[in-house]
C-alpha cells in the first residue's frame, strides 16, 4: 500500500483512484479529482497517476494537454475568470481584462508575483443574462463594468 | 394550519450568482420569525428564464412576480405580502398593476411563449421528486414500461415527429430504431450535456430545473433500445446542474425508478455521470465517445455512425439535453399532440438563450414557426440603449448572421438552413450598430481555431487561415483578393472537414461576407471601420467645440499623448496614441469623438 502523503497525494484522493482504477473510461474522472485536490495537474502528478493506473505517462499527458479544463501550472490563491463568451465580449468584456492588467499588472495566464491572484479566460459561464460576467474563486460578478472591477479585487485582497 | 402561500424563489446559476440562496434563506429565516412557518412554503426552483431581470422571487396562488429582488426585501415581502396580502409593488415587475392581477401571464417576455422542455422550470423544487412526480413526472416511464412495446414507443416519437435540438436536427426516432435493431447483448444511452456554445445555457437551465425529465426519458430509451446502462455527459464548469443529477440519481433509486428492476418490473436500467474537461470539439457525438472512453476527443470518420457501433463498439443512441426533456412529455400526451405544435419541417418548440445587445436577456422557449422579429421585439423588448438593430446571429460558432430582411422568417430547421444560417444548439445573440461584423467574424474564427482538435488538415489549417486573412483586414491590411480567398477556404472546409467542427466554422465568415458586404469592403478600401470597433482604424480627436480644457484626459492618458493648456482646447498627438479609449471613457463633455 501507499504511503498517506506520498507525493501529495492524500487518502483519499488514492483510495478514489483505487475504486475507479477499473472501470473503462476512468482516466478523465481521476484527473479531475487531481486537480480538485491540488488546484493543477504538475507532471509528478501525472507520473504519480501513470503509476498507480499502471497507464503510459504519453497517454495521460496528451490527455491533460487536449483539455481546457485542466492546468499545468499552479494558479493563484484566487483564479479570476473572465468570460469571453459571445454576449460578454459583445458587451465589453475584453475592457475587464485591460482593467485587471491595470490594477494587478496581470497578464492572462499568469499569476501575481505574491501568488495571490491568477487570470484566466472562459468561454462561457452560462450566466449571459448577467454579460459581461467575471468570476474569482468561484463568486459569480455580473454586469461588471471597469469601474467596479477595483472593488471585485479588493473584496479578495 | 395548512399552507396558503407558496414563495418561489428562482436558483437558476444567474439568479444564485445574484444572491438568490441568501434570499432563500432570508425568507425561511423572516417566515419563521413572523410566525408564518407553517403557513407558507419556500421552494427554491429551477431558472425562470427571465434572467434579466433576477433575482426573481414568485408568490403564489396570486402569481406576484417579485423582480431584482434583495435579501433585506424578505422582511417586507412576509410582512407584507404573506401576513397582510398586500403586493409589494415597488418589487412588482409592472408596477402599475393591481393585486390581483396574474403578473406572469402579463408580462410581455412570457406571452408568446410556450413550455414542454421548461414545463417544471421554476415550478417545482428540481431536488425533490415528489414534486417532479405531482407535475406527471415518471407517469411516461410507468405507461412505456407496462404498456408499451419497444415498437410503440418509437413509433410514438415517429408521429411526434421530434428531431434533434443539438442542432442537426436528425429525427430522433430514426436513431433509436437503429440501435434498436442491432441485435447486440449490450447497448448504451448517453445524454451530450456538453454546451459547449459560446452564449447558450439552455441545458444548464434545463438540467438545473429539471433533472428528472432527463433522467425518465433516458430510461425510456434504454427500454425501448434494449439497453441497461446510461451516461450523462456534462461539462465540468456545471458543478451545479452536477449536483443537482446527482440528487435526482440518488431520489429515483430510493423511488425505484432507477437501477435495478424499475417499477418491479424486472427492467434494469442505470445511469452513471461523465465529466467533460472543456473541449468544444466533444459536443461532436464520436468526440464525445471518445472522451468518456477516457482519450483525447478527437472526432472519428462516420460511418460507423454510433447507433451501430458508439462507445466501447457497442450500439449507442446519443441525444442531447434539450431532445431528452421533450421524450416524456411525448411519451405521455401522446406524439399526435407533439406533431400539432410548431410547423410541417419542424414539430415541438424550441429554446432560445436570448442574449446581447437585447432589453430582455433570457431563457425563451417558443412554438416552431415563431419569427424572429417576434423573439427579438416582443420577447426581448427589442435592443438596449435604443440603439438600432444589426443582426442575431444564431448556431453559435457554426451558425451564420440573420439581417433585419429575414426578420419575418418563421424559425425551423430548415428556414434557418435557407437564410444561410442554423438552428444550432440554441443560442440566439442579437448585435446592435456598435458591433463591428468583420471583427464578430474574427471572434468566431479565434473560438474554432482555438477548438480545433487538429486532427485533419482542413480544419486545423484552413481556420487559422481564415483567422489570419480576418486579422489583416481588421488591421486595415487587407486587400480585395483576401475576400476571395476566404471564399475559396472557406468552401473547402466545409467539403473537406472530417467533422461538424471544421465543416461549418467558415459558415460565420461566409454568411457575415454575404450580407455585410459593404462593411467587409470599407475595411479593406476605405480602411474605416463603421462601428469604430477595430483599434487600427479609428483615430480619436477632441472637438473644440466641447472641450472645456479641464485636463482630465491628459491625465488620464497612459503613454502621455495629450497636451495643452488648462482652459483652452487639448490636442492628442496621433503618432503617439494607442488609441485606448481611456480620454474618451473619461471626458465629461463627451468631446472626444471617434472617427
Amino acid at each position: 500500500m501507499l504511503a498517506k502523503n506520498e507525493n501529495g497525494f492524500s487518502k483519499e484522493l488514492v483510495a478514489y483512484i483505487n475504486e475507479w482504477k477499473e472501470k473503462p473510461g476512468n482516466l478523465i474522472m481521476i484527473l479531475h479529482k487531481v486537480q480538485e485536490e491540488q488546484g493543477y495537474i504538475s507532471r509528478e502528478s501525472a507520473e504519480k497517476v501513470s503509476e498507480l493506473l499502471g497507464v503510459p505517462l504519453v497517454k495521460i499527458w496528451g490527455v491533460v494537454t487536449f483539455y481546457h479544463f485542466f492546468k499545468l501550472t499552479k494558479p493563484g490563491e484566487h483564479n479570476i475568470q473572465v468570460c469571453l463568451g459571445t454576449a460578454c465580449y459583445l458587451k465589453g468584456s475584453e475592457k475587464i481584462i485591460e482593467e485587471l492588467d491595470k490594477q494587478l499588472g496581470l497578464k492572462v495566464g499568469a499569476v501575481t508575483p505574491d501568488g495571490k491572484f491568477s487570470l484566466e479566460e472562459v468561454r462561457c459561464v452560462g450566466c449571459c443574462g448577467l454579460a459581461p460576467v467575471m468570476t474569482v474563486s468561484g463568486e459569480v460578478f455580473g454586469k461588471v463594468t471597469k469601474a467596479a472591477v477595483p472593488g471585485i479585487i479588493q473584496k479578495f485582497m | 394550519m395548512a399552507i396558503r402561500n407558496y414563495i418561489l424563489v428562482c436558483g437558476g446559476t444567474a439568479c444564485e450568482s445574484s444572491h438568490s440562496d441568501q434570499i432563500y434563506n432570508a425568507l425561511v429565516k423572516e417566515a419563521k420569525e413572523q410566525g408564518v412557518e407553517n403557513e407558507v412554503q419556500v421552494v427554491r426552483t429551477g431558472c425562470f428564464g427571465f434572467c434579466e431581470q433576477g433575482p426573481i422571487v414568485k408568490i403564489l396562488p396570486e402569481d406576484s412576480f417579485y423582480v431584482k429582488v434583495k435579501p433585506e426585501d424578505a422582511h417586507e415581502l412576509i410582512a407584507e405580502h404573506i401576513i397582510k396580502g398586500r403586493e409589494v409593488t415597488r418589487l412588482l415587475y409592472d408596477k402599475t398593476k393591481s393585486a390581483k392581477h396574474a403578473q406572469v401571464e402579463d408580462i410581455k417576455f412570457y406571452q408568446k411563449q410556450f413550455r414542454i422542455v421548461l414545463r417544471n422550470c421554476g415550478f417545482i423544487d428540481p431536488e425533490n421528486i415528489d414534486e417532479y412526480i405531482a407535475r406527471d413526472g415518471y407517469a411516461a416511464l410507468e405507461k412505456a414500461i407496462f404498456e408499451m412495446t419497444p415498437e410503440d414507443i418509437i413509433n410514438e416519437l415517429k408521429t411526434a415527429g421530434l428531431r434533434g435540438r443539438g442542432g442537426a436536427g436528425f429525427p430522433t426516432w430514426m436513431k433509436w430504431n437503429f440501435t434498436k435493431q442491432v441485435d447486440n447483448p449490450v447497448k448504451y444511452v448517453v445524454c451530450n450535456a456538453d454546451e459547449g456554445d459560446p452564449g447558450a445555457y439552455m441545458d444548464r437551465s434545463t438540467l438545473e430545473g429539471d433533472p428528472h425529465s432527463v433522467l425518465e426519458a433516458m430510461t425510456i430509451c434504454g427500454k425501448a433500445i434494449g439497453a441497461h446502462q446510461g451516461f450523462i455527459y456534462i461539462r465540468a464548469e456545471y458543478p451545479l446542474a452536477i449536483h443537482r443529477l446527482e440528487v435526482a440519481m440518488k431520489q429515483s433509486r430510493d423511488y425505484g425508478l432507477l437501477g435495478k428492476d424499475i417499477l418491479g418490473s424486472g427492467f434494469d436500467f442505470d445511469i452513471e455521470i461523465r465529466l467533460g474537461a472543456g473541449a468544444f470539439v466533444c459536443g461532436e457525438e464520436t468526440a464525445l465517445l471518445q472522451s468518456i472512453e477516457g482519450h483525447r476527443g478527437m472526432p472519428m470518420p462516420r460511418p460507423p455512425f454510433p447507433a451501430v457501433k458508439g462507445l466501447w463498439g457497442m450500439p449507442t443512441v446519443i441525444n442531447n439535453v434539450e431532445t431528452w426533456a421533450n421524450v416524456p412529455v411525448i411519451i405521455h400526451k401522446g406524439g399526435e399532440w407533439f406533431s400539432k405544435i410548431g410547423t410541417a419541417d419542424s414539430h415541438g418548440t424550441k429554446v432560445f438563450a436570448l442574449t446581447g445587445k437585447i432589453c430582455n436577456s433570457g431563457l425563451v422557449e417558443v412554438p416552431m414557426g415563431t419569427t424572429l422579429r417576434e423573439i427579438v421585439f416582443d420577447i426581448g423588448g427589442g435592443i438596449a440603449h435604443g440603439k438600432k438593430f444589426k443582426a442575431v446571429q444564431t448556431g453559435g460558432p457554426s451558425g451564420g448572421v440573420i439581417t433585419e430582411a429575414n426578420l419575418d422568417t418563421p424559425i425551423d430547421f430548415g428556414s434557418l438552413v435557407r437564410i444561410g444560417s442554423m438552428m444550432g444548439s440554441g443560442g440566439m445573440i442579437v448585435m446592435d450598430e456598435d458591433d463591428c461584423i468583420v471583427d464578430v467574424a474574427k471572434f468566431y474564427l479565434n473560438f474554432t481555431v482555438d477548438e480545433s482538435c487538429g486532427k485533419c488538415a482542413p480544419c486545423r489549417i484552413g481556420g487559422r487561415t481564415l483567422y489570419h486573412i480576418l486579422e489583416k483586414i481588421t488591421n486595415g491590411n487587407g486587400t480585395m483578393e483576401d475576400l476571395d480567398k476566404l471564399q475559396e477556404i472557406g468552401d473547402a472546409m466545409r467539403k473537406a472537414s472530417l467533422c461538424a467542427l471544421g465543416q461549418t466554422s467558415p459558415n460565420p465568415v461566409l454568411s457575415t461576407m454575404k450580407y455585410f458586404k459593404d462593411e467587409y469592403l470599407a475595411h479593406i478600401v476605405e480602411k474605416r471601420c463603421p462601428s469604430g470597433k477595430c483599434k487600427k482604424l479609428i483615430s480619436f480627436t477632441i472637438d473644440p467645440e466641447k472641450c472645456k480644457g479641464c485636463s482630465l484626459c491628459a491625465r488620464n492618458c497612459p503613454v502621455g499623448a495629450i497636451s495643452g493648456e488648462l482652459r483652452k482646447t487639448y490636442h492628442i498627438d496621433q503618432s503617439r496614441c494607442i488609441k485606448c479609449g481611456v480620454c474618451h471613457d473619461s471626458c465629461k463633455f463627451g468631446a472626444i469623438k471617434v472617427n
